[in-house]
């Protein structure tokens, strides 16, 4: 077996956040609410945020899906609290550069996240490492429910 | 069991992916093509390739025969009683769309029923969603029986003499589940509704005749069965087509045309407006011809003792859960699967890297994932270019899965 390749992919790091997801949840009080699914798969995401000023203060995932798309998630959440709303944005456009394997801005640290670099080789699987963060930039654009 | 030199037939399974000879068990997504129907489509390019119905010259006729030879097979193939019952669509679903707009519409009112199960496919659920919108009827399903069958007892109490439809999957594409059409036919007729056949996985693997089943229309996909993508068939009864105004117009389909008002010509080419899949009849006239050859008796036979040894030894794989009837010979030759709580999507990677191709998802049948209470599941679907060694190597597969998940966890 090719496992190499896999352990590019199933980095233990994203096997403990599968495995003990961080801010699993609904946010209490949340002032903003996103569901996303991925229809070819059927993972779905419903994160709650509550964003005050331009500051998320807090963000919580409820969800379904594959090792992946839930590791994703429970980095992503993990990830932008207490950033602003622009830091957030930004960070979620590295990550889909990191997933599309385009070079990266070094400034920006990736800390748990860079463990998710494997997907990139893995062209099925990007829209599950991607859900989360799309659910997040959605959220923050404004466009929620 | 069918000879494993079957396999010599099918050109693409020669390979290896990610380091492993391939072992394809998507089947039931799509079929692998022939060498037989590959060089048909090619013969067809390079020295018969013309518009139908239409040249007079010599290409023209050519074309066309080839186009009309393929229909007079699909009839044959499916014992239908006429050629102008036949007609060739993009695929099933553009069959039932056809079905829900071209019957539905003139047929069903405010009211009236039309009655299918969870275990659907979306393209036979969506289709009569949208008719039941538009006329005001309401949207029946017969719930399934724990195993994932149907009951007679709960078909006989949902359709009603208010239904005017009844459209069901012959064979599951999940459950595996083998439907008994020709008893549900028999009851839908009693209320005075109409049969709608889905055959999408039944075609590919079963012997099918329409006129013992009875049923009103029938539709299946090419590609399902050794045949290219992008054609199909919709059979329907004579009477009920006639009756029935085409939903695509055009050219190819008019007798006569004036400023403000035209006429059809006659069956079966009223429904098939613009230039017709000329190739991909042709296509699936040779994938008949090539499955016909080996007998689709002995195919079924072939998937049915495959379904049975690989339920047999993947229910010694611990913590994996098998879905739809337990007994092989009530379902068809695909094994839908979740192996602990390793998600779908993570199995199905895991076996690619093993030269493994299943499918991980929905299966396009979100309401029956539902009753399944599972987002997804895996599925293993064979054909008749499996072999017992096919299943050994998912077997070996999933046991290498779940070794890795345990290891990682």
């Amino acid at each position: 077996m090719s496992t190499n390749k896999l352990d590019q992919l199933y980095r233990s790091v994203i096997m403990d956040h599968y495995k003990n997801p961080k801010n699993k949840g609904i946010l209490e009080g949340g002032n903003v609410t996103i569901d996303m699914n991925n229809p070819t798969c059927g993972d779905v995401i419903h994160l709650t945020m509550n964003v005050e000023g331009d500051i998320v203060k807090d963000a919580k995932f409820e969800g379904e899906g594959c090792s992946i798309s839930m590791a994703s998630a429970s980095m992503m959440t993990q990830m932008i609290k207490g950033k602003t709303t622009e830091e957030a944005t930004k960070l979620a456009q590295t990550f889909s550069d990191m997933m599309l394997g385009k070079d990266l801005d070094e400034s920006i640290d990736l800390d748990d996240l860079e463990a998710l670099s494997g997907v990139a080789q893995f062209p099925a699987r990007i829209k599950c490492a991607t859900l989360s963060w799309k659910a997040m930039e959605k959220g923050i654009s404004g466009e929620s429910q | 069991m069918l000879s494993k030199d079957i396999r010599n037939h099918f050109p693409i399974l020669d390979q290896e992916i990610n380091g492993h000879p391939l072992v394809y068990l998507d089947s039931a997504a799509t079929s692998q093509k022939p060498i037989q129907v590959i060089e048909a489509l090619d013969r067809y390019y390079r020295l018969d390739n013309s518009n139908v119905h239409r040249g007079v010259h010599t290409l023209g006729n050519r074309a066309t025969d080839g186009y009309e030879g393929a229909r007079e097979k699909v009839r044959k193939f499916i014992n239908a009683k006429s050629t102008q019952e036949i007609i060739f669509m993009r695929g099933t679903t553009t069959a039932l769309n056809t079905v829900a707009q071209g019957y539905g519409r003139a047929n069903v009112a405010e009211g009236d029923e039309i009655v299918i199960t969870h275990m659907e496919h979306h393209s036979n659920i969506i289709p009569w969603q949208q008719l039941a919108k538009e006329t005001g009827a309401v949207l029946k399903y017969i719930d399934l029986e724990e195993d994932g069958t149907l009951s007679l007892e709960k078909v006989r109490e949902t359709i009603t003499n208010r239904t005017k439809i009844v459209s069901i999957m012959y064979v599951s594409n999940v459950l595996g589940t083998m439907n008994p059409i020709k008893e549900i036919t028999k009851i839908a007729h009693e209320h005075g509704a109409i049969m709608c056949v889905d055959a999408a996985q039944a075609a590919p693997h079963l012997k099918l005749d329409v006129q013992k089943l009875d049923c009103d229309f029938l539709a299946f996909s090419g590609h399902k069965m050794c045949g290219p993508t992008g054609i199909g068939v919709l059979y329907g009864k004579k009477d009920l087509l006639n009756a029935m105004e085409p939903v695509e117009f055009g050219g190819e389909m008019i007798d006569f045309v004036g400023l403000y008002e035209s006429t059809w010509k006659e069956l079966p080419w009223k429904f098939e407006g613009g230039t017709p899949i000329i190739a991909g009849a042709i296509g699936l006239g040779a994938a008949i011809d090539f499955l016909e050859e080996i007998g689709l008796d002995a195919i079924e036979q072939h998937e049915h003792e495959l379904a049975g040894y690989a339920m047999e030894k993947m229910s010694e794989i611990d913590g994996l859960t098998i879905y739809g009837p337990t007994d092989p010979g009530k379902r068809a030759g695909l094994v839908t699967f979740n192996l602990n709580d390793v998600h779908p999507h993570d199995v199905a990677t895991v076996l690619d890297m093993n030269g493994i191709a299943v499918r991980a998802g929905h299966h396009c049948a979100q309401p029956l994932m539902k009753w399944l209470e599972c987002s997804a599941t895996a599925r293993a679907s064979f054909y008749l270019y499996n072999t017992t060694d096919d299943v050994d190597r998912l077997v070996e597969g999933l046991r290498t899965t779940k070794e890795y998940f345990n290891d990682v966890y």
